[in-house]
């Protein structure tokens, strides 16, 4: 009762979307859409104006069915990839996994996680004539702009990630979302793949149409325990000792057994930047080039969806003008070969010291990449912003556990919510080198302890472009999460 | 250190006094499974931590729906949920409700945030007029409404100071005459019900409260009231013995929060 109304400012939430799919509806001045946004787009270009999403705000205004009709052209539809976590470097896996196999890909950049985002990113795509040269899509959208995208477009396959708890302030409760993806899963046409491991998203097999096939990705019973669903993770804080610096204490099962839904994939053994991974009853063992364990996870996931369009791109050999016929051990190949994005693992040269940067954008997260991430051999810091794409609400950090860092202790914390960051660690008896909200001032000084001992930070979002600007300042540092891959 | 903790869901923690005279004090979490959302799980590692630190020794119950009731309780800390969570243990709720309501009545401190907190009133009405019926612990009844009052907020206590957290639910909570709110807020649109500016109650040790963020690392002084009160009822007296070194640590943890506390107090909703 307390949440009866989790539904915070969107209205999408009890439309019936299959009923709501819009006929693009084609002003007479359409021919000149392309156009109009690429005007837009260079103009907004040379006066600096921040928002790389504005072109898509005028398109969206004037020729509202451009969106549709510009991937309608696609012969092998949309891949709509959606969730809580990791849907940037899935998405960025399955087109670098697509292109490996000699498709042409159109994906949205890294952050435009919503619909104008996607016609900003068309824009640029688009010839003259509002052509787009491409043969799919792999578009990332948030939970609540997955919604007004399907609306629009109805994706030929959805990749549904997992549901953690992020952000409720602004999706209300995690069941909630879970409804929001049920919209995404009730629209896709050719295959919708999803995660057996988190029990609110295999739920979503129940709405899936029909004619429309379900995959699973999953995980061997012996990982279960490194990748934690929200509901273990609650379970863990209300039944482990905390007090332990081990963690899990196996008092009572971590996850009741799953009735086991056949899985298309299954990831059956975790490495040092390595991976075994279950097909067809054969098991491929990869070396990876992501970091951290929970992105080996996010490639099982890609993996799936892949196979899904391998074997449809196969049957659409005529259209697309190519004949590609790939093997699972391609498909590995192409795994193997995935870059870690912004933020997510990625490591910085700053004038001879390596620095690793990691977002962190909720608890799941949060702890995962604490759990992947030896904190011994690297100094430790930790950046806080409470803006409202990080959440102003820092009742998530109560839900990481951090006793992993007791051994190392953390050298400096930062951001605007320091202090919270300062107490929370404070609490969980690890030792906290120096407090200070002041980002730049903060980041300079941890990175001149020790000298050359490798650094890492954990950062919220704001927080890391913060940090990001600021190493750019000192050192040679790719732009900031703009732009394309 | 000492464990008797043989049950599953029981656990001690050692306390950091080197004395051969163990002072035990029974802490339950009231289901944490499906009523902890928001972090309320911050409140329980507070109490936890801060009693080991004055030299009692904390026993922990984990309490979800179906669990043997401990033989004995001293604290009582409740958290938030989402609808589906409410759903799950409200059954078993009401089979404690006596019982609840007795320890309440007994002077047991008991916090409870949020979901707790409403089910701790008379009743909840939904928007659509279902009425549910909570355990009268606390003299207030919910009627939900469709704006969320959501945001940092700072209410002003007599007892405890300032409070400083932050609020997001959507049921709108009105105290009966004579009840009294944990605080006042200044504005509207914020606190039990946007309306008449008071923000949670007060009755006898129990404390209800819609603040989160988690509500007792940042407001110390409810966390120690609610261990006094534990201390007392159980030993009659509260006497910390307080090591160096955790007075040390005591010292660091208010650091922290004050500089949190002063930072918190100046965000935007």
């Amino acid at each position: 009762m307390v949440k009866s109304n989790g539904q915070a400012g969107l209205a999408a939430d009890d439309v019936d979307v299959r009923q709501a799919v819009a006929a693009p509806r084609r002003p007479w001045t359409a021919f000149a859409t392309p156009a109009i946004g690429k005007g837009v787009r260079a103009l907004s270009r040379l006066l600096k104006h921040g928002g790389s999403a504005f072109p898509g705000k005028i398109v969206e205004q004037v020729d509202p069915g451009f969106l549709a009709r510009t991937l309608a052209q696609l012969p092998l539809g949309v891949v709509l990839v959606s969730g809580t976590n990791g849907k940037t470097t899935t998405t960025r896996m399955v087109a670098s996994m697509l292109r490996s196999l000699g498709l042409k890909v159109f994906t949205n950049p890294t952050g435009s996680n919503f619909t104008r985002g996607v016609v900003s990113a068309l824009l640029t795509e688009v010839s003259m004539g509002g052509r787009l040269d491409a043969d799919i899509a792999v578009l990332e959208l948030d939970e609540a702009y997955a919604v007004h995208f399907v609306r629009q477009v109805r994706p030929r396959y959805a990749l549904l990630l997992n549901v953690m708890r992020d952000q409720l302030d602004r999706f209300g409760e995690i069941d909630n979302t879970a409804r929001l993806l049920s919209h995404v899963a009730e629209t896709t046409t050719g295959t919708v793949v999803l995660n057996r491991e988190d029990p609110r998203i295999a739920r979503l097999a129940d709405v899936v149409p029909s004619r429309t096939g379900v995959y699973y990705f999953g995980l061997s019973d012996d990982l279960r325990p490194f990748f934690p669903t929200d509901d273990d993770m609650h379970r863990k804080d209300a039944g482990a000792d905390a007090a332990t610096a081990e963690g899990a204490k196996p008092d009572r099962p971590v996850r009741p057994a799953l009735p086991a839904l056949p899985a298309d994939v299954v990831l059956t053994k975790v490495g040092d930047h390595h991976a075994d991974f279950l097909m067809d009853g054969r098991v491929y063992s990869t070396d990876v080039r992501l970091e951290g364990v929970y992105n080996l996870f996010n490639a099982a996931a890609a993996l799936a969806v892949v196979r899904a369009v391998a074997a449809d791109a196969i049957d659409a050999a005529g259209v697309i003008g190519k004949d590609i016929h790939p093997t699972d051990d391609d498909l590995i190949a192409a795994v193997a070969e995935v870059t870690p994005a912004f933020g997510r693992g990625e490591s910085i040269d700053v004038n001879g010291t390596e620095v690793e940067l990691l977002l962190v954008k909720n608890p799941m997260g949060f702890r995962l990449a604490l759990t992947s991430f030896d904190p011994a051999g690297h100094d430790t810091m930790i950046v806080i912003n409470d803006e409202y794409a990080d959440g102003r609400d820092m009742s998530w950090l109560w839900d990481v556990d951090f006793t992993g860092l007791r051994g190392t202790g953390v050298g400096m914390v930062s951001g605007v919510r320091a202090w919270d960051m300062a107490l929370r660690l404070g609490y969980d008896e690890v030792a906290v080198g120096d407090v200070d909200p002041d980002i730049d001032a903060a980041v300079d000084a941890f990175l001149a302890k020790d000298g050359g001992r490798p650094k890492r930070i954990y950062c919220t979002y704001t927080s890391m472009l913060k940090v990001r600007a600021h190493l750019g300042r000192i050192a040679d540092v790719a732009d900031a999460g703009v732009g394309r891959e | 250190m000492t464990n008797e903790a043989s049950t599953p869901g029981v656990e001690a923690v050692a306390s950091s006094v080197a004395s051969a005279e163990r002072r035990p004090i029974d802490v339950m979490s009231l289901y944490p499974n499906d009523m902890n959302i928001y972090g309320d799980s911050g409140n329980v590692l507070v109490i936890r931590r801060r009693l080991a630190l004055y030299g009692y020794e904390p026993v922990m119950h984990y309490y979800n729906q179906g669990d043997a009731w401990p033989e004995r309780v001293d604290m009582i800390l409740g958290g938030g949920g989402q609808d589906s969570g409410q759903g799950k243990i409200i059954d078993d709720f009401f089979t404690r409700a006596d019982l609840l309501r007795s320890l309440a009545a007994d002077g047991v401190p008991m916090l409870m945030i949020c979901g707790m907190y409403q089910l701790f009133g008379e009743y909840f009405e939904t928007s659509e007029g279902r009425r549910l019926d909570g355990i009268g612990v606390i003299g207030a009844y919910t009627v939900g409404q469709d704006v969320r009052m959501i945001g940092n907020l700072v209410e002003r206590s007599d007892d405890f100071g300032d409070v400083i957290g932050y609020e997001n639910h959507s049921g709108q909570t009105f105290l009966r005459d004579g009840v009294a709110p944990l605080g006042r807020v200044d504005a509207d649109g914020r606190g039990n019900n946007g309306e008449d500016h008071t923000e949670g109650a007060r009755v006898n040790n129990v404390i209800g409260t819609y603040m989160h963020g988690s509500l007792l690392p940042k407001n110390p002084k409810i966390a120690d009231f609610l261990i006094t009160k534990a201390v007392e009822r159980r030993y009659g007296v509260f006497e910390p013995r307080v090591t160096e070194d955790a007075r040390a640590e005591l010292d660091r943890l208010e650091k922290f929060a004050s500089e949190a506390r002063r930072v918190a107090a100046g965000r935007p909703r």
